[in-house]
């Protein structure tokens, strides 16, 4: 006989407060090996409104793969803590930088292609969402565990797209209902 | 290396649905496509882990964080975090964030005709200490009117957000206080469709921790999921 989890509720309109003290959009710190990316995007609920009171959280490994944490670690410690906590902003968006991600072990002993959790949260949302960033034009991405879970027509929903003008910055956008909705997963 | 122990799945009926309409808000901000079915990799069993300098050591006393003394009653609010094998979850982060005592958010967006308290902001931090225990210093919330229906009010609510170890232990909730008419009515709290779950969310009285002229007190006990008793099959030949 096990305890109950204790219930989800929604974070409500006024998140700032809590999550602002300890908000990073300053992933990896500047001297942190690996390539590194800006990911800006939207988030857009379902009537095409951008969504000014959200947070998102990101949780990612160093570029050797290593996740900051007793068990990610490989004999060796991450480089950074890989943890980002970001507010949209006025306009229902958020930008924050990063290294890209090094691969980590998926199910059955194959590498996971290069990813960043995602958490979601906001008003209207009862329990967070689950959802990853892929980085585009990788070719880990056509073998990657996870991705060939999610039907083939909105796997391209996982995978940021290459922002005009800058190869180091990089697009990619919530859409919680409608058109395009972006994958969630049951965790 | 790729033997990984998942974390044991919610109880159905545990946890609020996506979509419920009761709370307006839910009907344009939950998915509608079906949601992928996640296998914990090492992506979801490991997490942000937080410590000392993350936390100052009066962060989790929100009567103290201003020149004067925010108006309201003092609290004491405390329990353990435990996850559902009843295993003490050490050093995890707990936040909260919370109204004045005459239910105002000191935040721009909040426009409900109740003053604002120059002495109370309403956010403080802690970690679990090794047995999972944590407690707050603070002053009891008011009730608040909200738009979401006719006369909708909300109960007296904290918001607790916790990060466990891992990923998938990550938990924002509400806690009520007892005895309150107000969670009736309340479509928040109502959408946890199984009872006991729901009652979960309110705090119980506790007079041990209550200290005499100073604050009353209120326990609030947190269960994060728990990590499966096997490790996962790798193959399924």
């Amino acid at each position: 006989m096990s305890l109950i989890t204790t219930a989800s509720q929604t974070v409500g309109p006024y998140v700032m407060i809590g999550f602002l003290p300890l908000a990073v959009d300053a992933i990896a710190p500047k001297d942190a090996a690996g390539e590194r990316v800006t990911i800006h995007g939207r988030v857009v609920d379902g009537e095409g409104k951008l969504v000014t009171d959200s947070v998102i959280e990101i949780w990612q490994a160093d570029a050797e793969g290593r996740y900051a944490h007793p068990e990610g670690a490989k004999g060796q410690p991450a480089a950074f803590r890989g943890f980002g906590r970001i507010l949209t902003d006025g306009k229902g968006e958020f930008r924050f930088s990063t290294v890209k991600p090094g691969r980590v072990p998926g199910p059955e002993g194959k590498l996971q292609a290069p990813h960043l959790v995602v958490t979601v949260f906001m008003r209207g949302l009862l329990k967070h969402l689950l959802t990853r960033i892929y980085f585009p034009g990788e070719s880990a991405n056509s073998d990657d565990p996870v991705l060939n879970l999610v039907p083939a027509d909105r796997r391209g929903t996982l995978i940021a797209t290459v922002a005009a003008g800058s190869k180091s910055t990089l697009e990619w956008n919530v859409i919680v209902q409608g058109k395009n909705e972006t994958v969630f997963f049951d965790f | 290396m790729s033997n990984i122990t998942g974390y044991r799945r919610p109880y159905y009926d545990t946890q609020p649905p996506y979509l419920y309409p009761g709370y307006r808000s839910t009907v344009k901000r939950s998915p509608r496509q079906p949601l992928v079915l996640l296998p914990h990799t090492l992506s979801e069993v490991t997490g942000p882990v937080f410590g000392r300098d993350d936390v100052g050591p009066h962060d989790n006393d929100l009567t103290a964080r201003h020149d004067g003394a925010p108006l309201g009653e003092r609290i004491v609010v405390s329990g353990r975090v435990l996850d559902e094998n009843s295993k003490p979850v050490a050093h995890a982060l707990v936040e909260l964030w919370q109204a004045n005592a005459s239910g105002r958010y000191a935040h721009d967006i909040d426009d409900h005709d109740a003053p604002l308290d120059p002495n109370f902001t309403g956010a403080g931090r802690v970690l679990t200490d090794a047995n999972g225990f944590y407690s707050f210093r603070t002053i009891k919330p008011g009730a608040y009117p909200w738009r979401n229906h006719y006369n909708a009010w909300r109960p007296a609510h904290l918001h607790f957000s916790l990060f466990g170890l891992g990923l998938v232990q990550r938990l924002v909730t509400q806690m009520y206080f007892p005895g309150d008419p107000l969670l009736a009515y309340d479509p928040m709290y109502n959408s946890v469709p199984d009872a006991r779950a729901r009652e979960r969310l309110v705090s119980t009285f506790d007079w041990e921790r209550t200290i005499p002229d100073i604050a009353l007190a209120y326990r609030f006990d947190i269960v994060l999921r728990g990590r499966d008793e096997t490790p996962m099959e790798t193959s399924r030949a």
